[in-house]
């Protein structure tokens, strides 16, 4: 089974500063990091490969520094990396990052399956993975919870809804997204960073793409523009009960239940 | 050796006119008598001796506890101070019943002087909320014990350790300044915010590490850290223990010293999984190494664990993972910090040794920790700083019952304290001695040592009102 997973570079922090002027991120001198949701995508990937063979690749788009998080798949243990980085490529919105994506993804050739985590922790739209399916024709599932089986043929899963949870039967080529916790991601392994030092890291552009045209990238492609970037208020609502242990611990049980923490 | 006569007293029960009394010292909430006080104040987390207070106060401030003193002292009535009573040895249990101070209510940050370097506390400040607050301000508290809700005064009272302590010592070493009560109702403010102290005996050092017998403590003088900008753990997986903790005195010797050197087995791992319902990045391994390093800058931090790296697989190691970012610190740290509490949910009851060896002794102790367990058929765990010889080591009771788990305790932990000190440990490493380990102490430092801490104890408190029958106290 061939996979590619699409994995992002993201601040390392949660608590980067806004712009007041401009809305843009202050990224400078903060770390980076994978987006955290794309290690369940990577495990998922690497579990699958474990049991039924075959490769695991990854593709990111972003700025030239952002080769780093192809690095670190390959210290978790991923086969192949392609970074979809020109200058053409920036500015683009949900739409035209999937587009240009889906376009990479055209350039590994043979794939059965595609794993996204469910959202970045910079942009938290959770569209990108169900995009770059309708991009490629190829059904999607989100939400994914557990893999139950695969053949070459498909895969059968879980899949998270609000009132229950499905279990599908998906033909390859797929793309799932995948939820947190799925799987307990592994740490980067230091006899691959050993390994893996001098494995190639193909970086694509535009002229790489089998669509050329420059109209459907960045800026240009992108039908939505960001105006504002804000944090989101602080909120410290709280609940104060009060009653006697047996009371409250099953209201505190019925309140866990309705939140689905348990 | 005797000591039983040395300073046993009868104290005076607390009555009703104690009780007025004290009620003019304190408002109304903050005194409870007798029944109203919770169960939760007669044990500490470790819960193997009981003791309640006769009163239970909740003071403010220095000149409040000044007064309860002057008065307790007077009367001689025994006085107890407790922090979040998250120790493991008695100390805050109130063996002669008389007042306790819950000092939780002292919990404020008053200063952080950024010229100084210094942050001003008083005592029942968590250890966690001085983290968070120092750390907001692109400072760094060092001293970093597992227990996080514990509060600065019992910190300082037991010179907790913590996981830090390989590269950044101790609390004691972070404590430049106090203010005391002593028993008598007389406050001093012994040290301040000076680098350098030549000025006669350490008071500040006798205070800390006391375990509330010779002073109350109402407020502390830290000494900060600028943050390190950046920290990245390694999380070493190896065949064995043996061979992991060999690996130690090398990684020491290399000169590249982590802040933090556990060690942990698979099955205190398991455990942690369950009790956390979280799975651990990795449990192939019999044996791990957890290597914490700081410094100014990812790559200035991988240079020194590239070095250390390359030891731990030379000595034999699987792999070593490397845990760079907030989640995968989290992953590795929650399972860390929560092992002690995954133990107690997999028994019936633990009682623990929380001896310290020299850094090189730490694979012959635990092999004979490990031989114990065999020779009395009896689950004994362990997990602990291997940077810093600090080992905790926890006998386990299963379903045996109450004689048998006795016997087998005493004897083990007779074993494993005599062991200890034929390689040249001692006692406690940072839990303290309280109730539970002063037969131990006593037996380790023998009689003319005790005499000195006795007459060190009579100089603060000739009246042996504060928190009697503790360390060097029988």
């Amino acid at each position: 089974m061939n996979i590619i997973v699409c994995i992002k570079q993201v601040p390392g922090t949660s608590k980067v500063k806004v712009d007041p002027q401009t809305g843009v991120l202050i990224r400078d001198g903060i770390d980076s990091k994978m987006n955290p949701y794309d290690l369940y995508a990577l495990e998922t990937a690497l579990k699958l490969r474990e049991q039924y063979g075959g490769k695991v690749m990854v593709i990111s788009m972003g700025p030239p520094q952002a080769v780093d998080v192809i690095k670190e798949a390959y210290l978790m243990g991923a086969d192949d990396g392609i970074l979809l980085s020109d200058k053409k490529f920036a500015g683009a919105d949900v739409l035209a990052t999937s587009y240009a994506l889906s376009q990479g993804i055209l350039q590994f050739k043979d794939f059965d399956l595609i794993i996204t985590g469910k959202q970045t922790t910079d942009g938290d739209t959770a569209q990108v993975g169900p995009e770059i399916a309708e991009y490629l024709k190829i059904p999607h599932i989100s939400n994914v919870i557990r893999i139950i089986k695969a053949t070459d043929k498909y895969i059968l899963l879980d899949m998270d809804l609000p009132e229950y949870t499905g279990t599908v039967k998906v033909l390859f080529p797929c793309l799932i997204t995948v939820e947190k916790d799925i799987f307990q991601p592994r740490l980067p392994s230091y006899k691959k960073k050993i390994a893996t030092m001098d494995r190639p890291i193909k970086i694509l552009g535009i002229a790489h793409m089998d669509d050329k045209n420059e109209k459907n990238y960045g800026l240009a492609g992108s039908p939505t523009q960001v105006e504002r970037i804000f944090p989101p208020d602080e909120k410290f609502d709280r609940e104060i009960w009060t009653g006697s242990g047996e009371s409250l611990a099953e209201k505190m049980t019925e309140k866990l239940k309705e939140l689905k923490f348990i | 050796m005797d000591l039983k006569c040395l300073c046993k007293k009868e104290y005076k029960k607390i009555d009703k006119t104690d009780i007025d009394h004290l009620k003019n010292i304190i408002e109304p909430g903050r005194i409870l008598i007798n029944e109203e006080i919770s169960e939760d104040f007669s044990h500490d987390e470790l819960n193997t001796v009981r003791g309640y207070p006769e009163v239970l106060i909740e003071p403010l401030s220095a000149d409040e506890i000044s007064k309860i003193l002057k008065y307790a002292y007077e009367k001689d009535i025994p006085v107890v101070a407790r922090g979040s009573g998250t120790g493991l040895v008695g100390s805050c249990v109130p063996l002669n019943g008389g007042i306790m101070l819950s000092m939780l209510r002292m919990n404020k940050i008053l200063e952080l002087d950024e010229e100084n370097l210094t942050l001003t506390v008083e005592p029942g400040v968590l250890l966690m909320e001085i983290a968070k607050f120092v750390e907001d301000h692109d400072f760094f508290y060092p001293p970093d014990p597992g227990e996080i809700s514990a509060t600065i005064g019992g910190n300082i009272s037991t010179n907790a350790g913590g996981m830090r302590a390989v590269k950044y010592g101790v609390t004691r070493d972070y404590v430049m300044g106090l203010e005391i009560v002593l028993p008598n109702g007389t406050i001093l403010n012994p040290g301040g915010k000076v680098v350098k102290d030549s000025s006669g005996y350490s008071i500040i050092d006798l205070v800390c590490g006391s375990e509330g017998t010779l002073a109350i403590i109402t407020k502390a003088i830290l000494k900060l850290l600028p943050l390190p900008k950046k920290t990245i753990s390694l999380l070493v997986p190896y065949p064995d223990l043996n061979t992991a903790i060999g690996s130690v005195p090398k990684i020491i010797r290399s000169k590249k010293i982590p802040t933090a050197i556990e060690f942990m087995q698979r099955e205190v791992i398991l455990a942690a999984e369950e009790y956390l319902g979280k799975k651990f990045p990795d449990s192939s391994a019999d044996a791990y190494l957890l290597l914490t390093f700081d410094g100014g800058s990812k790559e200035e931090i991988e240079k020194d664990y590239d070095a250390v790296a390359k030891i731990c697989i030379s000595d034999g190691a699987y792999d070593v993972f490397i845990s760079d970012t907030d989640e995968r610190k989290d992953m590795v740290w929650s399972a860390r910090k929560a092992l002690l509490e995954a133990l107690k949910a997999s028994t019936s009851e633990i009682d623990e040794c929380d001896v310290v060896v020299p850094r090189n002794k730490v694979a012959e102790f635990i092999n004979y920790t490990d031989s114990l367990q065999k020779e009395n058929d009896i689950r004994i765990r362990s997990f602990g700083h291997a940077g810093d010889g600090n080992l905790h080591v926890y006998v386990l009771r299963d379903k045996l019952d109450e004689k048998t788990w006795k016997d087998k305790l005493a004897l083990i932990f007779k074993k494993m304290y005599s062991r200890a000190e034929e390689l040249g440990g001692l006692v406690s490493g940072e839990h303290g001695i309280g109730y539970a380990k002063k037969e131990f102490l006593s037996s380790h430092y023998g009689l003319e040592y005790i005499e000195l801490m006795m007459g060190i104890k009579a100089a603060f408190d000739p009246k042996n009102i504060l928190n009697p029958g503790k360390v060097c106290q029988f």
